[in-house]
């Protein structure tokens, strides 16, 4: 498929949700940059309500019917649904980088144009992120646990969020 | 109290990005670098629970304690705070309105010569923020790169070896870095060429913002200038990026006070005089009005149209007279009708020359 406004192919297929029906653009690289940009006349546009607004108002590369597909998609470490982000404008966890890897992808080409961090690191290794990300999703089992006032569970949960908070700590890995 | 001596001491002092000194500081009011972290084994801020925000804030608040580095700081239990001790901060630019309009667990630990504070818990867990008198990117980022060092030895970064540093919203992702310089450009208002100015930043992706940062006016003529882009450029380009601009914005302005100066110099005079007559004889008078005209009086100092005041003087002014300033001056609350008031009694006192000075001239 060709953009709408030049002879390039067409790689950003946005679907415009604000006006009374769905718009379907598709737009090569740089007519969407150009789309995507607010209007000079604008006052200056907030870089997080830059996020907003791409989340709530467009969805790019996806029919309808993907996007709703995707909008379900939950991460398995804080809960948050790709829905919720796209609403807030804010991610869950560290994990939903991970794991909205694809869908977060065309986003921070948007805002970034780029796809890879240059520049500094942390100096020491921070542990092993599995593990910390395993705290995560144990600390949400847990507080689970007791809203539902399982707490047999509760508390085997606290004894394994300990161990691994004293094997990270202590900077060993857990196996 | 503990926490009354220290706001109090606050506002007996003026604040590092307002001293009115460094490089370019008739144009420049400061230079600033704020770094978004989070920790790896917590949800992001918006996503923990009441207990995991809890944990955040002590661990966090517990690990900077430990450093010899950071013991300094003044911790503010933010969540504690009355309203109009929030709103101090915020006028003072130690805490984001975002911090103080938020909810649950969260503080801020400020060095005393308030060049420095970390919040924690607002968007990120981590907001680490340097602010220097002037134009000095340089040693702004060598400040806060080593702060950022000390604090990364005691804790666990969110960190991905493609994406850099994680953050809630990825318009962060990547360094975490927002380099921000705040000027002030009353000459290009005037000659509307701000306008024009602003989108070519724009094209060049950086943003402007007014003197409160996110959705606010630009009182008293005060923009931030800072880089959109995170992700993809080290923190010594973004700071480039900043940093190469600033001079080019400084000459601009420059150029519109000199037009100012050479085609209309009577009005330009008249205003200014004008500006310094309302400040110095008004009994009530709105915040808004007073930092436009604040902004008038000080680009007069720096021409030279109004003698015997002090630019840092004036600077202090834009602050002092800000709602919760006034009432922490004060030591009372007070409603708008009576901040005005006070405001115009506040200005009239510190406006006053000596007296072989006077503004008939
Ligand atoms: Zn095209
Ligand atoms: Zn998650």
């Amino acid at each position: 498929m060709k953009c709408q406004h030049c002879e390039k192919p067409a790689t950003f297929h946005i679907t415009e949700l604000t006006g009374p029906e769905l718009l379907e653009l598709h737009l090569c690289e740089d007519h969407a940059r150009q789309y995507l940009t607010p209007a000079e006349a604008e006052p200056s546009e907030v870089s997080s309500s830059l996020t907003e607004s791409l989340t709530k108002q467009l969805k790019i590369g996806q029919t309808a019917e993907e996007l709703a597909r995707l909008d379900q998609r939950v991460c398995p470490v804080c809960g948050i649904s790709f829905y919720e982000f796209r609403n807030v404008g804010r991610l869950g966890c560290p994990h939903d980088y991970v794991c909205f890897d694809a869908e977060l992808e065309p986003l921070i080409v948007n805002i970034h144009g780029a796809t890879r961090h240059v520049g500094k690191q942390p100096k020491r290794q921070s542990g092993d992120s599995d593990w910390q990300t395993e705290l995560i999703r144990l600390r949400r089992e847990l507080h689970e646990a007791i809203e539902d006032e399982r707490y047999e569970r509760a508390s085997e949960l606290r004894d394994e969020i300990k161990r691994i908070e004293g094997l990270v700590a202590s900077g060993g890995r857990p196996e | 109290m503990e926490l009354d001596r220290t706001l109090n001491r606050f506002t007996a002092q003026c604040g590092e990005w307002l001293r009115g000194c460094g490089p370019e500081s008739d144009i420049v009011i400061s230079s600033r670098i704020r770094l978004a972290r989070n920790l790896a084994d917590f949800p992001f801020v918006r996503r923990c629970t009441d207990h995991d925000r809890a944990a955040v804030e002590k661990a966090i608040r517990d690990r900077l304690n430990n450093c010899a580095e950071l013991n300094k700081l003044l911790f503010l239990d933010v969540a504690e705070l009355e309203a109009v001790d929030r709103q101090f901060l915020v006028e003072r630019q130690l805490i984001s309105r975002e911090l103080a309009e938020s909810s649950g667990a969260r503080s801020v630990g400020i060095d005393p010569h308030e060049q420095f504070s970390v919040m924690i818990n607002e968007e990120d867990h981590l907001r680490i923020q340097l602010m220097k008198s002037g134009l000095d990117l340089e040693s702004a980022w060598d400040q806060v790169n080593q702060i950022d060092d000390v604090i990364e030895s005691q804790v666990n970064y969110a960190f991905h070896e493609r994406l850099g540093y994680l953050t809630a919203c990825p318009t962060n992702v990547g360094t975490g870095m927002r380099v921000s310089v705040m000027l002030h450009l009353p000459a290009l208002v005037i000659t509307r060429q701000i306008e024009k100015v602003f989108s070519s930043l724009q094209k060049i992706s950086l943003a402007v913002r007014g003197l409160y940062g996110e959705g606010s006016q630009a009182m008293g003529d005060f923009y931030q200038i800072s880089n959109q882009i995170t992700l993809g450029r080290s923190e010594e380009e973004l700071i480039r990026q900043v940093g190469d601009v600033v001079p080019v914005l400084i000459d601009y302005e420059r150029r519109a006070r000199e037009y100012l100066i050479r085609e209309s110099q009577q009005d330009l005079h008249d205003r200014v005089s004008r500006a310094y007559g309302i400040l110095c004889n008004a009994q009530t008078i709105s915040s808004e009005e007073t930092m436009h005209l604040l902004s008038s009086v000080r680009m007069g100092i720096n021409l030279g149209l109004i003698p015997g005041i002090e630019i840092p003087t004036v600077n202090q002014l834009f602050i002092q007279t800000q709602p919760a300033h006034l009432q922490k001056i004060r030591g009372i609350e007070l409603g708008t009708a009576d901040r005005n008031i006070e405001r115009a009694l506040y200005l009239q006192r510190h406006l006053a020359k000596k007296p072989s000075k006077n503004s008939e001239n």
